[in-house]
């Protein structure tokens, strides 16, 4: 992280798109850093989401495991541990102002799920 | 500190009565220096509860007040402050240790003391009186040395003074001099109705006898003989015959004295001399004792009113009363026994289930004056509000107690005028109440909070609701149920939904019934109904993003990101072979292990990617899934019974093994556990379960809706001397029932305080099957039975669903962030500064 000026941020083929569960999250190790990957269909299409798995209240990493769903029309997920929803679009906690993880572009192409970072 | 200008007000006694003068006075920011001696060696606690000390509670839990509290209220309080006298003059009041008060005004609050009927022998050991802690302490340690117990008095405490003897585990008799139990608030036939039933619940009473001598016994302790020539033996004698005013105070400083004693007081509270009051039991008010708690605050309210230049006086007490004696209902309201002139009386008796009602009219047929209700006192709180606020009766006055299948007229709460009063206890009125609900409050508890209502005896609590819920409605409140933001239904209605639309995914229930995408509240209710209504297996594709991650990782999740593993052990029971696998497994794989209270082994540690492979050598061993992780039936909890106890009468470890085989895998809005004692010594704590059997020795009797943990409640007796296949049917009608009604996450014990006609209603439609419902709750259940799985089974069995365990879907590495530290020789999750520290931490052994 000390590094941050001269990084530049680069898409990282993760797992195949089948790897990935509907309506749920799995987890990608991506160099140190723990991503919690979502794929949301509902009638509005599918849609692709990547946040840090790190629960920063709860101080675990287990973003991943929580019950995704949708709060005053944003898409969240719910900490498995002590339940606050961050919103998967942003990465903010919906509870905390002071509170939020870091949210990371992902694409699919050619059924490959790629994560930015 | 009392300032020269300040008034000093002495309080002699710190009972109920006392706490409630200082309450009220506090209330009241009257400017005073207040000084409260209590003679006993505590501070106020509730004697209406005292019988709870023998169902569990203790001293703490039955205080009123602490000494921090007084102190922040600037009372000086002391404990253990007997006065010896008062100088009136002087004004002045002495203790026994000759620290010495001022006073300008004192207020005695002395309270009572039980009467002991001159009995030659009535001063030995085991001869003891029911009022204070001590005295339950004392009953509580010669119970434990007796077998036999009698209590002398039949009224309304004698019989409080029974039930504790009967919770002692005493053979418990009661001894009356009167032809009936409770004289003072049942006719004869209430009293012989009482009598019946609470026979029948194996207390022996025996009336008409006056005790002549107390003797040394032959098979017991003492041997009482009576009059007529009869005699009882017995252990312990316990004297509840009525209680005399503690008026010593009085009668030494010259105050005006009834006849048969108690101070004389007027209107205000204020004895002969008007400087000093007096207040509660040791009060004559109108030439009356009055023994009751709330006639009392009355006074003390009365007395408050006048010190600080209020209005407000006590005008004689309302008596009513309503109350469960060994969990017989009662209920006495105004002129039970019609003596006034004129006075007509309709009566309902019903001896086969033990109901008798009567009520009393004035001449005129349009007025409630009076009313018995022993057996079922439903009708209580409308009686007694057609009696305190002269509401005209019905043209058909017998309508209010006849059981005329929902046509009696109920009394809604848009009846009463403002001047209703609701609670007696804390003299609230329905105008109180509007001005709290006016004043912000929007619910049951936030009235409570404001206005006290319903926080003494609680027998107001279903008219308060009626009163509050009708209020809310009026300024357009709407009280919303429904679930979350996705659904506008309640927990029961979206089950109902489900079972008769036969929906089988939520998919397909939020495109018929919701919106939005759902979210982590409606998600696993939806899930845990259609496991309770289809028992599929949860990890089903379209179930499984409902699960909570206990659920979906079949689980319970620590705080850093592990999980324990708890497998069946059904009743408690183990082989040593499956001890040893446990240690096996748990070796092999470091877990922490732990005894848990439900008579099973907990392992702690467990990451997310090892759970298949444990559950593969657990599975393989002989164990299946314990539901640890689910809102399900977790343990049936058992003690081991007439197989090996020299005390049990019942094999309680087969009946528990069969009951946790019969409703393992059953989800539920909750988690349920049972336990089965194998009798009634009661070492499976079976009381404080959801489901809890207890061994008698013509069967089992079962108790529904207890709770250990947060707010612990005693389980109720649900029904007695069952046979095993009574006793199944009852349990799979009653835990349907509760699976199909109760509120998300509602465990039965706070179901039951919530249902309309709780146990009664319950029994009638488990018992009776009052709704025609019987034979669909037990196919349901026979269906929940016949399609169980183990999960775990199923799981390790299915590549797709491994597919889930793992931390990482693109690597094998393991989370860096879980790190143990070894404490008295097992792992713990390492703290934060180990973890930093990096030195103690070890690593974690991929396996």
């Amino acid at each position: 992280m000390q590094a941050q000026e001269s990084y530049t941020p680069q898409w990282h083929d993760v797992c195949h798109e089948d790897d990935l569960v509907t309506n749920s999250g799995v987890c990608a190790l991506i160099g140190e850093e723990q991503v919690a990957i979502f794929r949301i269909v509902n009638g509005e299409g599918t849609q692709y989401f990547a946040i840090s798995n790190w629960d920063p209240i709860g101080e675990a990493n287990v973003l991943y495991r929580g019950i995704v769903g949708s709060l005053g029309g944003k898409t969240v997920v719910a900490s498995p541990l002590y339940k606050e929803h961050y919103e998967l679009a942003t990465g903010t906690c919906l509870e905390r102002d002071d509170v939020s993880v870091n949210a990371y572009p992902v694409r699919v192409d050619a059924q490959r799920v790629l994560i930015e970072l | 500190m009392t300032s020269s200008s300040q008034q000093r007000i002495v309080i002699v006694g710190n009972g109920m009565v006392g706490h409630h003068f200082v309450e009220q006075l506090i209330n009241s920011q009257h400017d005073c220096h207040i000084t409260v001696l209590s003679g006993e060696g505590r501070l106020a606690y509730d004697r209406v509860y005292l019988s709870s000390y023998f169902a569990g509670k203790t001293a703490e839990d039955l205080a009123m007040t602490t000494p921090e509290t007084y102190q922040e209220w600037g009372v000086d309080a002391r404990v253990n402050a007997r006065v010896s006298d008062i100088d009136r003059t002087a004004k002045v009041v002495t203790l026994e240790s000759g620290e010495t008060f001022e006073y300008d005004k004192l207020v005695l609050a002395t309270g009572s003391y039980p009467f002991v009927p001159p009995i030659p022998g009535n001063d030995q050991p085991h001869c003891l009186v029911y009022r204070t802690i001590e005295d339950l302490e004392a009953i509580s340690a010669s119970s434990a040395q007796s077998k036999v117990g009698v209590v002398v008095g039949g009224g309304l405490l004698g019989l409080e003074a029974a039930n504790a003897l009967k919770q002692a585990g005493l053979e418990t008799h009661v001894v009356e001099f009167a032809p009936q139990l409770m004289a003072v608030q049942l006719d004869l036939m209430g009293g012989d109705q009482l009598r019946t039933k609470i026979e029948d619940l194996g207390v022996q009473v025996h009336t008409q006898k006056a005790t002549q001598e107390i003797v040394a016994g032959e098979h017991c302790r003492y041997r009482m003989n009576f009059s007529d020539g009869s005699f009882l033996e017995t252990d312990l004698i316990l004297f509840s015959a009525g209680i005399r005013p503690s008026d010593q105070l009085g009668r030494s400083s010259e105050l005006a004295m009834g006849e048969r004693g108690g101070i004389v007081i007027n209107n205000q509270c204020q004895t002969s001399d008007p400087d000093i009051y007096a207040i509660g039991e040791c009060a004559l008010w109108d030439n009356r004792i009055y023994g009751l708690v709330a006639p009392g605050y009355a006074m003390a309210r009365a007395a408050v009113a006048n010190l600080t230049g209020g209005e407000g006086e006590f005008a004689g007490a309302d008596m009513s009363t309503k109350l469960k004696l060994m969990g017989v209902e009662v209920g006495s309201i105004g002129d039970a026994h019609a003596k006034t002139p004129g006075a007509l009386v309709y009566t309902y008796h019903n001896q086969p289930d033990g109901i008798y009602k009567k009520l009393v009219v004035d001449p005129s047929k349009t007025h409630v004056i009076g009313a018995v209700l022993v057996g079922d006192t439903s009708d209580y709180d409308t009686l007694l509000q057609y009696a305190l606020n002269e509401i005209a009766v019905p043209e058909a006055p017998e309508s209010l107690i006849l059981p005329s299948a929902g046509e009696a007229p109920t009394l809604g709460a848009d009846a009463l005028g403002d001047a209703a009063t609701i609670c007696s206890c804390y003299n609230v009125s329905k105008g109180d109440i509007i001005d709290a609900i006016d004043g912000g409050c929007c619910s049951v508890g936030d009235v409570k909070g404001a206005t006290s209502a319903s926080t003494g005896c609680g027998g107001c609590a279903a008219l308060l609701k009626n009163v509050v819920d009708s209020e809310l409605e009026k300024r357009g409140v709407e009280v919303s149920k429904a679930i979350c933001e996705h659904f506008n239904y309640t927990r029961q209605e979206l089950y109902h939904l489900i079972q008769v639309e036969g929906i089988k995914s939520f998919n397909e229930l939020l495109e018929k019934h919701g919106t939005g995408m759902g979210c982590d509240i409606c998600k696993p209710a939806a899930g845990s109904i259609f496991a309770s209504v289809w028992n599929d297996y949860i990890l089903q594709q379209q179930h499984q993003p409902l699960q909570d991650t206990n659920d979906t990782y079949l689980g319970n999740m620590q705080k850093d990101g592990t999980y324990s593993i708890v497998p069946r052990v059904a009743g408690g029971e183990i082989t040593p072979d499956k001890l040893i696998l446990l240690g096996e497994v748990a070796k092999q794989y470091n877990l922490y292990t732990k005894i848990t209270g439900g008579q099973r082994i907990d392992l702690f540690g467990a990451r997310v990617e090892q759970l298949p492979a444990i559950w593969e050598a657990l599975v393989a061993g002989g164990f299946e899934t314990g539901h640890a992780y689910a809102k399900a039936l977790r343990t049936v909890k058992s003690c081991v019974g007439s197989t090996w106890c020299r005390y049990g009468v019942q094999d309680s470890v087969t009946m528990a093994i069969d009951l946790e085989n019969r409703y393992k895998g059953l989800r539920a809005p909750h988690k349920i556990k049972f336990a089965v004692s194998g009798c009634t010594r009661e070492c499976a704590e079976a009381q404080g379960k959801d489901i809890g059997v207890i061994a008698t020795e013509n069967g089992w009797n079962l108790y529904v809706c207890g709770n250990g943990g947060m707010k612990p409640r005693h389980a109720d007796l649900f029904a007695t001397d069952l046979d095993d296949e009574t006793l199944v049917k009852y349990i799979d009608r009653v835990l349907m029932f509760y699976t199909k009604t109760a509120d998300r996450l509602q465990r039965t014990s706070v179901w039951m305080e919530n249902l309309e006609g709780g146990l009664e209603y319950l029994q009638q439609v488990v018992i009776e099957d009052s709704l025609g419902i019987g034979d669909e709750l037990e196919a349901q259940m026979q269906l929940i039975t016949d399609t169980y799985q183990c999960e775990w089974k199923t799981t390790i069995e299915s590549p797709e669903a491994l597919k889930r365990f793992r931390q990482f879907v693109n690597s094998d590495a393991t989370d860096s962030n879980i790190q143990f530290v070894t404490e008295r020789d097992q792992i713990r999750p390492a703290t934060k500064a180990e973890k930093f520290s990096g030195e103690k931490a070890i690593p974690v052994e991929i396996v």
